[in-house]
């Protein structure tokens, strides 16, 4: 038996093995290294050893020289392009090659073109750069203090590292309440760097045809339409003369949305050279210089009535951006989507207030599945209910089941202006409880602690906003949110759609043609799926944010409800009846009340191509087009409980359970579904128990390999134990929510909240991710430490 | 320096630098490009192959190691047009996402099933334990080979043509 029999493709919503699955398992996928063009040259960029330096000077003769170099490439060079600086998403600028100084360690300085790989890496040892070591900012804590180095001096009139300030919600109505409560917790909750570290690294392969004036680019981007827009505006070429190509993308988790130096130096490279450029970054340069996730230092602070009724909740926030502002998240929105921290619960009133510094570090903040920082806002609510429920007495579960919307309350108006769709948020609680047996588990905790041994239970109940978004609020460089979606039926009745957003990973080409064949009754295997081109695929704005199922997945059922209504006109001339005397079942229009009357999509797609007589004004063939500029965001959410045992002696901690219980609304493919909630889990105990990218005081980054910023493996990880409830967004054509950030949202609160309440008989009621054993121990010793910097 | 090294039962002989590695060789020299690079420290395992059957992660070998030994790679599991049961069950099971690991986890599997042939979980998350997934959270991928232990591992052939050869290096 193979693979194939076992499981029925369903002609629409359903499990169903994914199509790309035949080239990854056979090692024919086509990720950017594996592009290999004649000619090819490889570029390597040199990279600064100090987090802030100035430059006195770049000697890069030696490099010149060397036998298979053919060109070095620096800040000089490109300032001569007007190259040398270009926008951030965040409508900052970031260096493409440094000029004036170094900001963080790791840097772009130099790029060289050589014939190989090696001779390229070769030929960087030999450009002899000066640097003049200056004071680093490197603990964001003290970024705004007065005589602290400015940073980006580069900006006229800059004498902080002030980036912005920015709030949501009613402050004085919130202060009123704090001011009155019975009871108030506060704490202060880190959420340290980490990085997405997606297993494939960023990398480029330009090719710039100077005759033609063509340049096609293969990259590592989740936004290949973005990127020819933003690369038609830096580099001054027409935007018809760029092609991005996005071939298989090896992870992505939002790391791989912004523009890199490395990505504008091989473009420079090829069109210095007039060959073929490829550049990919090692994971050092990986981890030391692409978009980061986090570095959000929270204060947290929860008013409620003494039995338990949160009121509302205060935030203020210290936004550690790095040394340039290249976070990647719509306009308005300077702290993304944190706003959301009122998460799942009915309050009064909530206040934030979010202050964005530079620091001596890599810039980047939004990545990682992070949803627009919803991660974090997640994180913080979720640790502060488990805070005050460590004032009260209360059971973490009993007090989340106290204060969460209810059903009724939808759409509910949240106190930070979001407006959630739809929930039941109870039912998905109770179903996570009673899948762990939560009531015995805290019988057998009980039990446990008699024994002296540290079993910890962590609830967390998450709200995402997620599906970027409506093209009124929602915008990236001034680009709207909205995607855009072409559906072809050939005369054969098979088809092609054309979508804008990228997989990573995701398996669009197969949950897309699943949207399809639910739509038109065509099985998906007759439905090929494009993407990652942009000389193939209309305009759109590319996979994050969760926002492939909520937006292109509605653009791409609105198309095929299009292409229905056209096989409609088309069946209604075969038949020779009205349109409107139609009816359809899936995959076939007939005569209302006498069914046997009918044409099958198969049968209208040739007619429609072929001699059949249709109505004046009617064109004849089946294709159409969409963009969808979604009405709201969807509001997808969970309830997890993750069960933990603590070694007293070691402070080692071990996962032993892990419950998720997800509302994704309508699952287009469940075994999807299920995957994409199996790698957030293991997102959310690498970030709790060990991923942090941390520095020392002089700026050096303590994370720049695996072998220092640890991923969880197969040994750290339990097997996960997942349930469902389906409530469909109102909104969305085919109701589904989207999902594929979730788990890595709500994970983390429960891993920490788990081992916190581990450390309940030491009278622990902090302490910051990552739990290494160090931290738990220092912990268990009443001296938690701060994670983000290095231990002094 | 000359080496030659015999890769999914075909014998390559290539003028390389002593310092070319392994992965390098097989993708850049040989054109096969299944075999990933993720990390250079040997933490990722998206570069394992086998050399003279056992697992290694190819980012810390040197082409010149593999002079005079077997390599097989995630192009030589297919034989004949059949699918090894572990490629069938990484497809069945959802085992892959992005399927950058996949290729090295795939190895490592056959590896295992073929030393065990009915591996418990807990064997076979210490079997991948060197190895990173970033997409997954390894459920899928630790249900994928015991599917392919259910489901023919016993009747599997050797993805390279072996022959009897002690290591020479």
């Amino acid at each position: 038996m193979t693979a194939t029999e076992e499981h029925a493709a369903p002609i629409g919503f359903g499990r169903m093995e994914r199509k790309e699955d035949v080239r990854f398992i056979r090692g024919h996928g086509t990720y950017v290294d594996d592009v290999r063009l004649p000619g090819m040259l490889y570029g390597a960029v040199l990279r600064s050893p100090y987090a802030h330096a100035r430059i006195a000077s770049i000697d890069t003769g030696a490099a010149e020289a060397h036998p298979k170099v053919r060109a070095v490439i620096t800040g000089a060079t490109l300032d001569t392009l007007n190259l040398a600086w270009m926008p951030t998403l965040s409508y900052d600028t970031q260096a493409v090659l440094a000029t004036d100084k170094v900001r963080f360690q790791g840097q772009e300085v130099a790029f060289v073109v050589a014939e190989d790989r090696y001779s390229a890496r070769d030929a960087l040892e030999l450009i002899d750069v000066t640097y003049e070591p200056l004071p680093a900012v490197i603990d964001a804590r003290h970024a705004l203090d007065p005589g602290a180095p400015v940073i980006r001096d580069d900006k006229e009139g800059k004498t902080d590292n002030h980036i912005f300030d920015w709030e949501s919600g009613d402050a004085a109505k919130t202060d009123e309440i704090f001011a009155n409560a019975e009871v108030t917790v506060a704490e202060d909750v880190l959420y340290p760097r980490v990085h997405p570290a997606p297993l494939e690294t960023c990398g480029a392969v330009a090719d710039f045809d100077k005759i033609t004036g063509k340049l096609t680019v293969w990259e590592t981007t989740q936004a290949p339409h973005a990127h020819r827009t933003l690369i038609a505006m830096v580099a001054g070429l027409p935007e018809q003369k760029i092609r991005v190509i996005s071939p298989d993308i090896g992870g992505g988790f939002g790391g791989k949305v912004g523009i890199y130096p490395g990505y504008v130096c091989a473009i420079v490279g090829s069109i210095v050279t007039g060959k073929p450029v490829k550049w990919v970054e090692d994971r050092s340069e990986n981890l030391m210089s692409t978009a980061f996730a986090r570095d959000y230092h929270m204060r947290g602070e929860v008013a409620a009535t003494r039995d338990g009724k949160i009121l509302a909740i205060r935030v203020n926030v210290l936004a550690d951006h790095g040394a340039f502002n290249a976070t990647a998240q719509p306009t308005n929105y300077p702290a993304g989507f944190f706003s959301v921290f009122t998460g799942s619960y009915d309050l009064t009133a909530a206040h934030c207030k979010v202050t964005g510094v530079y620091t001596n570090k890599a810039p980047g903040g939004v990545a990682y599945a992070c949803s627009f920082r919803i991660t974090e806002a997640a994180y913080l609510v979720e640790r502060m209910v488990d805070v005050l429920a460590h004032e009260l007495r209360a059971d973490p579960a009993e007090l989340r089941m106290r204060n969460l919307l209810r059903p009724e309350q939808f759409p509910y108006a949240s106190k930070t202006g979001w407006e959630y769709d739809s929930g039941d948020y109870p039912r998905t609680l109770r179903l996570a409880m009673d899948i762990a047996g939560y009531e015995e588990l805290r019988k057998e905790q009980e039990a446990e602690r008699a024994r002296g041994h540290l079993m910890g239970i962590g609830v967390s109940f998450f709200t995402e906003a997620v599906g970027a978004g409506p093209r009124k609020h929602m915008d990236i460089l001034g680009l709207g949110m909205a995607d855009g979606a072409e559906l072809r039926i050939h005369p054969t009745g098979k088809g092609v759609l054309r979508i804008s957003v990228q997989s990573q990973g995701q398996g669009h080409e197969t949950t897309f043609a699943q949207i399809v064949a639910e739509e038109l009754g065509i099985p998906p295997a007759d439905i090929e799926v494009v993407h990652g081109d942009t000389d193939q695929t209309p305009f759109g704005l590319g996979t994050y944010g969760s926002r492939s199922t909520p937006v292109s997945g509605a653009a791409t059922a609105v198309v095929a409800r299009k292409v229905r209504e056209r096989a409609r006109i088309v069946a209604a001339a075969m038949l020779e009846v009205d349109a409107a005397d139609l009816d359809w079942e899936k995959g076939r229009w007939f005569v209302r009340g006498d069914p046997d009357q009918g044409k099958t999509m198969t049968e209208i797609a040739l007619a429609a191509h072929s001699t059949v007589e249709l109505p004046d004004g009617v064109e004849g063939q089946l294709d159409a087009t969409c963009v969808y500029n979604p009405p709201n965001l969807t509001y997808p959410y969970g309830a997890y409980i993750c069960v933990v045992d603590v070694d007293p002696g070691t402070g080692k901690v071990s996962v032993r359970r892990f419950v998720a219980v997800d509302d994704c609304g309508v699952r287009i493919n469940p075994m999807i579904v299920d995957g994409q909630i199996h790698g957030g889990l293991a997102d959310g105990v690498g970030m709790a128990l060990m991923e942090v990218i941390s520095f020392d005081p002089d700026g050096n980054c303590l994370g720049g390999s695996f072998m220092d910023y640890l991923l969880p493996t197969a040994l750290e990880c339990p097997s996960w134990e997942l349930g469902a409830t389906v409530t469909p967004s109102p909104h969305h054509p085919i109701g589904a929510k989207g999902v594929g950030e979730s788990a890595t949202v709500g994970s983390p609160a429960a891993v920490v909240n788990a081992v916190i309440d581990a450390l309940a008989p030491y009278g622990v009621r902090h302490a910051d991710m990552p739990l290494t054993p160090a931290q738990v121990w220092r912990a268990i010793q009443g001296r938690p430490f701060r994670t983000d910097l290095a231990i002094s | 320096m000359q080496i030659t090294v015999t890769v999914n039962g075909t014998e390559y002989t290539r003028d390389v630098e002593p310092r070319l590695l392994l992965i390098h060789f097989l993708r850049d020299e040989l054109g096969l490009t299944g075999s990933h690079w993720g990390c250079d420290t040997s933490n990722c395992g998206a570069c394992v192959v086998w050399l003279d059957r056992t697992p290694v992660k190819s980012c810390t070998a040197l082409a010149a190691m593999a002079s005079g030994r077997e390599v097989a790679t995630v192009e030589g599991l297919e034989k004949d047009g059949q699918l090894d049961p572990v490629q069938q069950g990484f497809v069945a099971c959802h085992g892959l996402q992005c399927g950058f690991c996949t290729p090295g986890m795939m190895m490592t599997a056959r590896w295992l099933l073929d030393h065990n042939p009915d591996p418990s979980e807990q064997e076979v998350r210490e079997a991948i334990s060197g190895q990173i997934c970033r997409c997954t959270g390894y459920e899928n991928i630790v249900r994928a080979v015991r599917w392919a232990s259910e489901h023919g591992a016993a009747e599997h052939r050797e993805p390279a043509q072996h022959v009897e050869a002690e290591v020479t290096a």
